[in-house]
């Protein structure tokens, strides 16, 4: 569980992230959504520690995560993994190899046990075949499962992905949620997905947060997001066609009702 | 903060005071025992394979020729009857040793790896992979970082040292061809007033230049921001921040050691 106090991170005075409070469960998909802009990633990167807020509070499990001296704040990021927007593979290392690196860097395993689990974990992203291609001989969805893959190798208790899907066709972006919802719930991770796409909202937003120019505007589940009375998230979530269909769908069969 | 556009130097001034702060900073992070040694090895072995396999025939064709035109120069232009032939030997012996090898062949080095060095980490900076490596709790300075300044400062010498050999292989090949002075002569002259101390000097001096190009290099891409054009800039720049570094230490380093 991560909870989040009066967070707030500005880039030369200006207000990026105007005091959040929330908190992110364990064993659910978290979902942040909001329009482009609105400070999802740097809440992101806040969350992780690669920026750090201008004040504020993030706990994990209780403790608190601001200020920690670097020993302990990467004995902590052990148990992070993180799916970039990019991937960030290492260009350098083979699909396995980018698998084993978190595991040959921290895990006291020896070398069978270690190959195995990076193995499992493709296995787990339906990518064994592709152990021996380097990053760039793949495509863009296979990177974002090799990353998933490689941010799951050593057990993490905390996942973050930052658009997850975005760039992807609707089926392989698909594939990829349910992936991580399916690894949320299989080791009960506390995972944070950031997303601008409707579609993975509906699917796996266990838990949705809606920021809204670096204000929090709204928090609920997935069923609640559809049926919202909040002026602003009707405004993102109803942007796009296909959903004022379905919401109109709705209305009519209501009436008819 | 606001400045005057007639301040616009101060800025500027303020801004490189700003970068030797960082790079100390960062040499802080970089110089830790690393983590896993065996990762260590892999990345110093990589950084040794680059600069030996990689650079080896610059070196070898650089130095050939400089020789060769270094000898011819002095062997033309010292022609006077109060000098023996010798010197000629003598004194290129002196210039590829002294500087040639050490200070002018580790520019050429600054040029070719060291930008090499700054794009490839400024290109892991801007695709994330060093925020990657950051999350996962390595020490990403240390990790990219320190495998290339060791393994910089190790082999440097090496290359500095073939590279004395195949100037002065130079100067002989020349020699053969003109034979002013005559082989036996230029050979003569090679060996005649030889001072160990000088290579010692130099295998010093370039052990320093290595340092300074792999962790100058290293810094700039470390800190490179944006796209693609800042990685190329921050390239860029560090082959000319390194250059002025390797001329001025030059001139230091032979005071302290040599004055
Ligand atoms: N390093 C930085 N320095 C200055 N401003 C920044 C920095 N990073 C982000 N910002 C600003 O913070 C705001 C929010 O950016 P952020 O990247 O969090 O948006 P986002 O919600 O992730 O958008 P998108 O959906 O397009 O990724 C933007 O206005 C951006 O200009
Ligand atoms: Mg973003």
């Amino acid at each position: 569980m991560i909870s989040v106090k009066n967070l707030c991170k500005e880039f030369d005075g200006e207000v990026v992230l105007d005091n959040i409070n929330t908190v992110f469960e364990q064993g659910v998909v978290n979902m942040i959504i909001g329009k482009s802009g609105s400070g999802k990633t740097v809440l992101l990167k806040c969350l992780v520690g690669l920026t750090a807020p201008t004040s504020g509070e993030i706990r994990y499990n209780g403790r608190n995560f601001v200020g920690l001296r670097s020993k302990e704040l990467s004995r902590l990021r052990r148990d992070i993994g993180m799916l970039f927007q990019g991937s960030a593979l290492f260009d350098s290392k083979t699909v396995l190899e980018n698998v084993l690196f978190p595991l040959d860097m921290f895990s006291r395993n020896n070398r069978r046990e270690r190959r195995k689990r990076a193995e499992f974990c493709l296995e787990r992203v339906n990518l064994l075949e592709a152990a021996n291609l380097f990053p760039s001989e793949i495509s863009g969805g296979m990177k974002k499962r090799v990353a998933i893959a490689r941010a799951i190798s050593l057990n993490p208790k905390y996942l973050f992905c930052d658009e997850p899907n975005s760039g992807l066709d609707p089926k392989t972006s698909q594939l990829i949620d349910e992936l991580i919802y399916d690894l949320t719930k299989d080791f009960s991770m506390t995972t944070v997905v950031v997303s601008h796409d409707m579609n993975s909202v509906i699917n796996i937003g266990d838990k949705v947060i809606f920021i809204n120019e670096g204000v929090k505007e709204w928090e609920g589940n997935k069923s609640e997001v559809m049926e919202t009375t909040n002026e602003k998230l009707n405004d993102f979530v109803f942007a796009s066609d296909l959903f004022k269909k379905i919401r109109a769908e709705e209305e009519r069969e209501k009436v008819i009702r | 903060m606001k400045y005057n556009t007639d301040r616009k130097g101060h800025k500027k001034l303020l801004r490189s005071f700003e970068r030797v702060g960082e790079y100390a900073l960062l040499l802080k992070r970089v110089l830790a025992v690393p983590d896993r040694m065996k990762e260590f090895m892999k990345e110093f072995m990589k950084g040794i394979y680059f600069l030996g396999v990689n650079s080896i025939w610059i070196v070898v064709i650089i130095s050939l020729f400089i020789g060769a035109a270094i000898v011819l120069q002095i062997a033309l232009n010292i022609d006077s009857p109060m000098l023996p032939r010798f010197t000629v030997g003598v004194v290129s012996r002196e210039i590829i040793l002294l500087e040639f090898s050490s200070t002018i062949m580790c520019l050429i080095l600054a040029g070719k790896v060291g930008s090499n060095v700054a794009s490839e980490i400024g290109t892991m900076r801007i695709t994330e992979q060093i925020d990657a490596l950051d999350i996962m709790g390595v020490n990403s300075a240390n990790y990219l970082i320190l495998p290339k300044i060791v393994s910089f400062v190790a082999f440097m010498p090496v290359l500095v040292v073939f590279s004395m050999f195949m100037g002065l292989f130079g100067g002989y090949i020349i020699c053969l061809f003109l034979e002013t002075p005559s082989v036996e002569t230029y050979v003569y002259g090679m060996q005649v007033f030889f001072r160990e101390s000088f290579i010692w000097y130099s295998i010093g001096k370039s052990m320093l230049f290595g340092f300074i190009i792999a962790s100058v290099a290293a810094y700039f891409g470390y800190t490179a921001k944006g796209g693609a054009l800042e990685v190329g800039q921050a390239s860029t720049n560090s082959v000319v921040m390194n250059s002025v570094l390797i001329l001025v230490c030059d001139l230091v380093f032979t005071h302290l050691v040599m004055g």
